[in-house]
């Protein structure tokens, strides 16, 4: 049995989760990386993308809209300005999130600061949905 | 007779006035609960907020940020004013609109053209009465304070600073000192003063691998760092006004008692000498009959 790691999701509207678990995989800017416990400290900007963990056969997923990840040898602190569990998504809402960042993004298309953002906010509505489909067969 | 029937009115007057007060010192005390309970659930990730920029900002020459740019001299500056949405709160709005007088005074007499902005409708309502023009406001928000309307006032600010309008961006807000005391605070939200980036750097948390490097997670999160002092400043701006407002209404309800008892006292006077009066009457005039 491996030694497990904690994982804790930090947002500013609440601890999302604290959990120990065996493996803590982030989408990082510069790519995913994983953590098992013993980890050198680390400190890493996140994109917006999935953050999965297993714990024994289980594996869960969480969308994490960028932050930050502070790894040290026991725990892994995800600081997020926004982050959902994939058990928590609402579907329906993302797929209207989506809508709506596509028909931002087509309108924007000529201002640079609007269109970023509407760049994100769709990024962020299409890993919800992606994040809440992994999420389904193991919750 | 009319009298006394005009007492029992103002009586039953009063006691609605009480029944709404002390509805709304209810209302006020669930509310300020909430915002309690999500100033609480905050803490965490202010705190950890903290100790990664410190770790992070320790090793990094502070130039290299605008945010973090000092200007050469200030000729505009953004004043971002918290205010409540509604009134019934005692003396709460007033105490941040004066501050907020002041510090425009102050920064009219040291040359400096002030931009304001305000959040929350009495700010926006006594500016525009009193006819200062007001940039840009944002009201009827803060009955929800949630990170999202954080972001949203902090990108007024961080919006004017990165275009160029403004040198400087200051923040007026009330803290929350304790259950009855609520201090008007003027901060300086942009530049970040690399002193307050910089805070307690002899935590010594430095010794992390940091990817992709340094400057470049500190360009992420500066910008959020205002997210976070934002959010807090709304958070205690919103807490300070549930316990003002429920301060105000228990106080009204205390004077909707003292009032009533007032005037019972009086109706039940009032009603004593009517009947003594009718007494006299009736005794009169049998008196009046025996003799005759």
């Amino acid at each position: 049995m491996a030694n497990k790691i904690k994982l804790e999701v930090v947002t500013p509207d609440k601890l999302l989760l604290s959990k120990d678990v065996e493996v803590v995989v982030c989408t990082g800017v510069d790519g995913e990386f994983g953590v098992l416990a013993g980890h050198v400290p680390f400190l890493s900007a996140l994109a917006i993308g999935e953050l999965r963990f297993r714990d024994g056969n289980v594996t869960d997923y969480a969308a994490v809209a960028g932050g930050f990840a502070e790894v040290t040898g026991e725990k892994v602190t995800v600081l997020a300005e926004a982050a959902e569990l994939a058990r928590e998504i609402d579907v329906d809402r993302a797929k209207r999130a989506r809508e709506r960042a596509e028909q931002r993004l087509a309108k924007a298309a000529t201002e640079q600061l609007e269109y970023s953002r509407a760049e994100a906010a769709l990024q962020r509505a299409m890993l919800r949905m992606r994040v809440a489909e992994k999420g389904r067969p193991s919750a | 007779m009319a009298a006394l029937r005009d007492i029992k009115n103002k009586i039953a007057a009063v006691k609605k006035t009480r029944q709404i007060t002390r509805a709304m010192n209810m209302v006020a005390a669930a509310k300020l609960r909430g915002v309690q309970e999500k100033a609480e659930r905050f803490k965490p990730y202010a705190a950890k907020f903290a100790e990664v920029l410190r770790s992070v900002s320790a090793g990094v020459d502070p130039e290299i940020h605008p945010l973090l740019a000092q200007p050469e001299s200030v000729e505009k500056v953004a004043l971002i004013l918290l205010t409540a949405d509604r009134g019934l709160c005692g003396s709460f709005n007033m105490n941040l609109i004066t501050k907020a007088e002041r510090f425009i005074k102050e920064q009219t007499q040291a040359g400096r053209q002030v931009l304001l902005y305000t959040v929350g409708r009495k700010g926006r309502d006594y500016f525009r009465r009193r006819k200062v023009e007001i940039t840009q406001d944002l009201s009827g928000v803060m009955n929800v304070v949630d990170f999202d309307l954080a972001v949203q006032v902090a990108r007024l600010g961080l919006n004017a600073f990165l275009g160029g309008e403004v040198q400087e961006v200051h923040l007026i807000y009330s803290r929350f000192a304790s259950m009855v005391s609520f201090v008007p605070t003027a901060e300086k939200m942009l530049p970040i003063s690399p002193e307050a980036a910089a805070e307690g750097e002899a935590g010594g948390g430095s010794e992390y691998l940091i990817e992709p490097s340094a400057e470049e997670i500190l360009v992420d999160l500066l910008p959020r760092y205002i997210n976070v002092r934002v959010y807090n400043a709304l958070l205690q701006t919103a807490t300070s006004e549930q316990a003002a407002r429920m301060a105000a209404m228990d106080n009204a309800t205390k004077n909707c008692k003292e009032m009533i008892n007032n005037l019972t006292l009086l109706y039940n006077k009032a009603r004593q000498s009517a009947i003594t009066a009718e007494l006299m009457d009736i005794v009169g005039g049998a008196e009046a009959l025996k003799q005759g």
